[in-house]
């Protein structure tokens, strides 16, 4: 085996044209990852500028932006309302005569305006005790939503499901602090209370801001369309909560209640809380996710040159098979190795490690240094995980090993050139280009479960969250399958391909 | 001339794979436009969308597969070594590539018109699109002639390269690397430029019906591109097949 590998090592490394095209690949990768990016107004435009989120208690971004009606509570206490429904405005339907054919999402920008009357399903009312009024600081948080029923919320990640009930009902809320401890209590009537939930805010201070809350999230409609992202139009919704009979129980310091919109930069004005009182708003308590609602681009896109390094390994690696054929190589190299199941590993084995080998370190230059290159030019970068970024610059290496080893295994098989390199582009970048520009959420993500291409899943960055409403769909960067399972299926096809090619070299004349 | 038509016409009819290659064209094209119009629901919310666009959606996967028959046209001579047969037949080189470009264009023309008018049929079934539109005979059209100039680059570019593997990795990636760069790019203007030079997505400027104002190049003008596309490829295999040794 040793022998074999040796010899296949030599032989790709000594076709000049190879040995170019391979480096071409891994520049196209670093190249293509550093230039695509294209240029922001993060920070262009004065200190006021940069574009930061705020950050969460668990160093995540978050959105934080919603109307708070809030009064100060020192020391243990509680703060009961009652919550008689949930109203609100989202954006205009697009209609037949409305934006016509388009290559992005149409997200208006500013408030809802004259839109039609409705409550998106995460639009949110209810009490909430937070550190103060900064956006990203802890919260506990108990409420209705739009078609979610009754949750209990904290810092952002944590949802916690209560009675499903509409949001046109009166519920009754209450938040009891002891300590770091909050319990949220919802009840139909005021008297028989029901704990939704009990959580920890390690980081709360002694005094605390409390009161009620509203807020809705972008709404985005899907139009009828059968196009990726041009289907899609939506803009901010606003929701309204009517609330009365609030009662504090507790020290609260400052005697007056105000009306702060958190994440909105202006200071919150005194407000007369009377009898009963709205609370209208418009954002979201929710961890920040990219694509259509959300803002700026992921670290994933700096691997777009993976498509170019990946059609000239596929190039490569299927002529280093079928060169042998077209020269008649093959028949001094099954004379020197006559286990042809060996040639075909030991092929196998150095075409993958040397695209993984290319490809790694071309993907962690992308990764590190095209992250701080897109900052530079102010575009706005989510920032990811370490663990993720390693995902990435590993699975780019994996992605180009399994697509070498599968082009290989085509050439074997169908031992002309073209076809095995057509097939191969076919299979591994077709699909992802078609789901990405062409076809429905549906059957894109259906084409990304079983091709090849379900190995681009190795590439997400973005983060997905069951409380935040968005679209978890190809072209917003999330893929139907988890990267390691997107790469089974890649390593999967590759088997049953190499074990074809392992079958029809052995029986076929050479 | 007319013999090396003749000569050209009878290798690619007994060349094996090449009714083939045409048939799956035709079924490539109307299949993934038959699927593209069939998931349309123009029903709730009107649609928003280009029909025309929408049921010609199989000509991106179309192309794939006139791109692999333009490649083996002259490719599979260099790997079989033909081309020296041919290049001593007809010893004006020119001659071969022009009676070859030719009869690819006639072959893909009629595949293509084939595959175009089934996507058109189903379309006027399944969406309420306006088949006699002169804006829609117009992408139609265009989309014929979108697959005869992806064919000649096709072959343009393996006249240049030689190699057919090669060739088809080149080809495929001219066309599917512009947007897929344009998919990731967050620069609007850079996104724009590339649809303008993109072969594949100046080209596919063709079939656009609606929002003719917004479009990054204007129907006839990315056809246009595409075509400046075709002639520089095969101006290059023109040049470097009369200066090279085959």
């Amino acid at each position: 085996m040793r022998a074999a590998l040796h010899a296949e090592w030599t032989k790709l490394r000594t076709v000049r044209g190879w040995v170019v095209a391979l480096a071409v690949a891994a520049v196209a990768v670093v190249g293509l990852g550093l230039l695509a990016g294209g240029q922001g107004s993060c920070g262009r435009n004065g200190p006021q500028s940069e574009c930061v989120l705020p950050v969460g208690p668990g160093g995540q971004e978050v959105t934080d932006s919603f109307t708070f009606v809030h009064r100060s509570l020192t020391g243990d206490g509680s703060i009961t309302v009652r919550l008689n429904g949930l109203t609100g405005v989202l954006p205009r339907k697009p209609g037949p005569g409305g934006p016509a054919d388009s290559t992005g999402p149409q997200v208006a920008e500013g408030d809802p305006g004259d839109g039609e009357p409705g409550l998106a399903p995460w639009a949110k009312g209810g009490l909430i005790v937070k550190d103060g009024t900064r956006p990203g600081s802890t919260y506990a948080a108990i409420m209705l939503t739009g078609a979610h029923g009754v949750r209990m919320q904290h810092d952002y990640v944590h949802d916690r499901a209560g009675p499903p009930v509409p949001a046109t009902t009166a519920r009754w809320l209450r938040l009891t602090r002891a300590g770091q401890t909050i319990t949220g209590q919802e009840s139909p009537d005021g008297t028989a209370w029901t704990t939704v939930g009990t959580v920890r805010l390690p980081g709360l201070p002694a005094t605390a801001q409390v009161g009620a809350f509203a807020t809705s999230p972008q709404y985005t409609w899907v139009a009828g369309g059968g196009r990726g992202v041009g289907g899609v139009t939506g803009g901010p919704s606003q929701a309204t909560a009517t609330f009365d009979s609030l009662g504090l129980q507790g020290t609260a310091p400052d005697p007056a209640w105000m009306r702060t919109l958190v994440g909105g930069g202006a200071p919150g004005q005194p407000e007369e809380v009377g009898a009963g009182f709205r609370v209208a708003g418009s954002g979201d308590i929710a961890p920040a996710v990219a694509g259509i609602s959300g803002i700026g681009t992921t670290i994933s896109q700096t691997l777009i040159g993976t498509f170019a390094g990946l059609i000239l390994v596929v190039v490569v690696a299927t002529m280093t098979m079928t060169a042998e054929y077209r020269r008649g190589m093959i028949r001094t190299t099954v004379a020197a190795v006559p286990r042809r199941g060996r040639v075909l590993l030991a092929k196998a084995v150095v075409l993958g490690g040397t695209a993984f080998g290319l490809g790694v370190p071309a993907a962690a230059v992308v990764i590190f240094v095209g992250q701080r290159m897109l900052r530079d030019r102010g575009v706005y970068v989510h920032p990811a995980s370490t663990a993720t970024e390693v995902r990435l610059v590993v699975g780019t290496g994996l992605l180009l090993a399994g697509a070498a080893v599968l082009a290989l295994a085509l050439g074997t098989v169908l031992r002309r050139g073209f076809t095995a390199v057509v097939a191969g582009i076919v299979v591994v970048v077709l699909p992802y280009l078609l789901a990405m520009s062409v076809l429905p959420a549906e059957p894109a993500q259906w084409l990304l479960r079983v091709t090849p291409a379900a190995a681009f899943a190795l590439q997400q960055s973005a983060v997905s969250h069951p409380q935040v409403d968005h679209f978890p769909i190809p072209v917003n960067g999330y893929f139907p399958l988890s990267p390691w399972a997107g790469l089974a299926v890649l390593a999967g096809w590759t088997a049953l391909t190499l074990g074809l090619a392992v079958l029809s070299l052995r029986r076929r004349d050479v | 001339m007319r013999r090396a038509l003749h000569a050209e016409w009878t290798k690619l009819r007994t060349t094996p794979g090449t009714g083939l290659l045409l048939l799956t064209v035709v079924a490539a094209t109307v299949g993934i436009g038959v699927l593209a119009s069939a998931v349309t629901d123009c029903r709730a919310g009107g649609c928003t969308v280009d029909l025309a666009k929408v049921s010609l959606t199989g000509v991106q996967l179309g192309q794939a597969v006139v791109a692999v028959l333009a490649v083996q046209v002259i490719g599979a001579e260099y790997s079989t070594g033909m081309i020296h047969l041919s290049l001593t037949a007809v010893p004006r080189r020119l001659t071969v590539l022009a009676a070859k470009a030719l009869v690819l264009t006639a072959v893909v023309t009629t595949a293509a018109a084939a595959g175009v008018a089934g996507s058109l049929l189903a379309a006027d079934r399944l969406l309420p699109l306006a088949v006699t539109d002169a804006a829609v005979l117009r992408a139609a059209a265009g989309s014929v002639l979108y697959l005869v100039l992806v064919g000649l680059l096709a072959l343009g570019v393996t006249t240049a390269v030689r190699n057919p593997g090669a060739a088809a990795g080149l080809v495929l990636g001219l066309l599917y690397l512009f947007p897929l760069i344009g998919l990731a790019t967050t620069d609007p203007d850079f996104r724009r430029h590339l649809d303008q030079i993109g072969p594949m997505a100046a080209g596919l400027a063709v079939q656009a019906t609606t929002g003719l104002d917004s479009v990054a190049v204007s129907p006839w003008r990315g056809l246009a591109v595409l075509g400046a596309w075709a002639a520089a490829a095969l101006l290059a295999g023109g040049l470097l097949i009369r200066l090279r040794d085959a």
